[in-house]
């Protein structure tokens, strides 16, 4: 429990301007939507850490965003302050005594609106803070309820990331992009770059959700998966019923898209009967479906979810994907690889890329902090959605681009399309001539057909 | 009845009642939550849920090598702290023969001037958290009253066990009754603020780990 005096609490200072969409409502009912929104799902694990935290401030020294700035506010467990003295005096074992000594304040609007910085433009949920708390406390996770509390209160940043949850709730896309629009882009993509797309057939074995940030961004991801599956020889089809990969709505903490978008992708997978449900290369999305998706629609679900590096691992070591070693370059500048926070240090799967680098002869430099140690590039949780967070963003960038400057390597690959983004803008920012590449779309140029016919 | 009479006899009992019903009322607050059984499937490196919750509970006592650079400081005070606390009262005399009185358990005392140095590590330990929660960004940012007062409940019972250790200053039964009070104090407020890590912090460690393992993810 933490009881926060009046003379210690954060100088609130009065918020000049609502930006939450819902200004007409009440601030008292904005206020109960914001706590009810962050305890409904919790259960004994989520309030055993709300009991256990001893404030070391270890978290900070994890945290890209205040080792970066040196501004303790971004402690993480700071981040959720003004919910744990909710739970203190709501939810708490000992709520009662809280409220009758007055040991901790109420939460006011003001405080939750100047909080809106902390838990969403300077938060990853990169889960690091999460590795060094000695009590085990998930702040992650407590963030992402915190941020189902902000949602509820209309207090989620308009731009670009309130107004893309916002737009996929509405169309099951955060760019509206309809089903017929997907189609005919993903045909388009497969003429233009000489690949055979499978959209929409009425069985499938394997299928790969679409990032429509790919599709705007990186359509060359696209035809790569295509490539790739069609080498591999499994039957496979994109399904634009439902296939918003993004998953925009979990990053802002609309729960209610978050579902919507989920739902989708599980009823068009389950309905053409695939066994294997490719996550592209996007980190919170692959979360979402490997973790939470069988929780969303209440049983589990029919198909594995697999992230694209873990399928490629699995393919490779099945046999049935054969590639080309990448020459070397003659410098021996190498390349290094940034591991997506999501797979690597929340799932576990940081083996899963280093068996594709393997199989193509990469010579890896490793970062410094590598695996589920490596540190978020700073665009996750939804951060890179957020306009004005882009000079905190590349301060929390520096971290990586001195880690990825160490290692002497020109290249570093990603396998998540958020990471890919904030490498690439952060590199331009600091005008830094480090390249930036798919490992997807390295593993597509490296196909060895010949290999795979004989 | 004097003081110390009090002290040993119904202010013990009540504070032991206080700390063992304060902390399952807590305990159970958090544990009577309902609980959602996870659908989702686990992962390829998935290991049980108990010998993950397990494996967490140890393995958080020590510090990962990657963050060290960044946490020596309060990892070696906290190690310092709880190392020496650990030896005053698992190693001192007089704590053996109250636990041998209650319960008939009895193991060899470790000699005085070990537990005298330990008493010395832990005061020391105490008063440079203090300093730390005053001083530090992050800390004094964080802590509240619950924290100086959960230190101060711990530092006192040290301080005068170190007077009554060496017999000075007050006359000895003065001594060893506001040692005994003290102590009081602390187990009367432990389940209440942030003293009830002792529970917690295994609690926080064993539902990390018991979720990470069935991911495949334990750290």
């Amino acid at each position: 429990m933490s009881p926060m005096p009046p003379s210690r609490a954060p100088k609130i200072a009065p918020a000049t301007r609502r930006i939450a969409e819902s200004r007409s409502q009440e601030d008292q009912t904005r206020l109960d939507a914001a706590m009810r929104g962050f305890i409904t799902d919790f259960g004994p694990e989520a309030a055993t850490w709300m009991e256990a935290c001893l404030h070391c401030g270890q978290c900070a020294e994890a945290c890209q965003f205040y080792v970066e700035t040196g501004d303790p506010k971004y402690t993480p467990i700071w981040k959720i302050e003004p919910f744990k003295q909710a739970y203190n005096r709501q939810m708490g074992p000992f709520a009662p005594l809280f409220r009758m000594f007055g040991l901790t304040p109420s939460v006011s609007l003001g405080q939750l609106e100047h909080w809106q910085e902390l838990l969403y433009d300077s938060c990853n949920m990169c889960g690091r803070c999460t590795m060094v708390c000695p009590a085990g406390i998930d702040i992650a996770d407590l963030v992402e309820k915190a941020r189902h509390g902000m949602f509820d209160a209309g207090l989620v940043p308009p731009d670009y990331l309130g107004a893309l949850a916002g737009k996929e709730r509405e169309t099951g896309s955060p760019f509206g992009i309809a089903p017929n629009a997907m189609r005919d882009s993903l045909l388009e993509i497969g003429e233009k770059h000489g690949v055979e797309m499978h959209v929409d057939e009425p069985r499938a074995e394997v299928v790969p959700a679409v990032s429509s940030i790919d599709l705007k961004m990186y359509p060359d991801s696209i035809a790569a998966t295509a490539k790739v599956l069609n080498h591999i020889g499994v039957r496979w089809s994109f399904m634009t019923k439902g296939f918003d990969a993004d998953n925009v709505s979990l990053t802002a903490g609309d729960r209610e898209g978050q579902k919507i978008v989920t739902e989708a992708i599980v009823a068009a997978a389950t309905d053409c009967g695939a066994q294997v449900l490719i996550m592209p290369e996007c980190g919170h999305s692959y979360t979402e479906m490997r973790w939470e998706a069988a929780n969303t629609v209440g049983h589990a679900l029919p198909f594995r979810v697999l992230h694209m590096s873990e399928y490629l691992a699995e393919a490779l070591e099945a046999g049935q994907l054969h590639l080309r070693p990448v020459p070397k370059d003659g410098q021996g500048h190498g390349v290094t690889f940034h591991d997506p926070c999501q797979v690597s240090r929340r799932s576990g799967r940081s083996d899963a890329p280093r068996r594709i680098m393997q199989a193509l002869g990469l010579d890896l430099h490793e970062l410094a902090d590598h695996g589920p140690d490596s540190w978020c590039c700073g665009g996750g949780g939804g951060v890179a959605l957020i306009g004005r967070a882009k000079t905190l963003r590349n301060h929390a960038f520096d971290i990586k681009k001195r880690q990825v400057a160490e290692t002497g390597a020109d290249t570093v690959y990603v396998t998540c399309t958020g990471c890919r983004q904030t490498f690439e803008h952060g590199f331009k920012d600091a005008g830094a001539e480090t390249g930036v590449g798919s490992l997807l779309d390295l593993v597509a140029e490296q196909l060895d057909e010949k290999e795979k016919t004989s | 009845m004097t003081l110390l009479d009090f002290a040993r006899g119904p202010a013990l009992y009540a504070a032991t009642l206080i700390m063992v019903c304060g902390l399952v009322w807590r305990l159970t607050g958090v544990a009577l939550l309902p609980f959602r059984r996870d659908l989702a499937a686990s992962g390829p490196n998935a290991k049980g849920r108990v010998s993950g919750a397990l494996w967490q509970v140890v393995s958080r006592s020590f510090p990962r090598r990657s963050f060290l650079g960044r946490t020596m400081v309060t990892v070696t005070i906290g190690y310092a702290m709880h190392i020496g606390l650990a030896v005053i009262l698992l190693g001192g005399a007089p704590h053996i023969l109250l636990v041998t009185q209650a319960t008939g358990l009895d193991w060899p005392a470790l000699p005085k001037g070990i537990v005298a140095i330990a008493s010395g590590v832990t005061l020391v330990s105490l008063l440079l958290v203090i300093l730390r929660r005053l001083t530090h960004p992050v800390l004094r940012l964080l802590s509240n009253v619950d924290d100086y007062l959960s230190i101060l409940l711990t530092l006192i019972p040290v301080l005068t066990g170190i007077l009554l250790a060496e017999e000075t200053l007050l006359p000895y039964e003065t001594l060893l009754t506001w040692h005994i009070l003290s102590v009081e104090a602390l187990m009367i407020w432990l389940p209440f603020g942030k003293l009830a890590h002792v529970v917690f912090v295994f609690a926080g460690r064993a539902a990390l780990g018991a979720r990470q393992a069935r991911k495949g993810a334990l750290q």
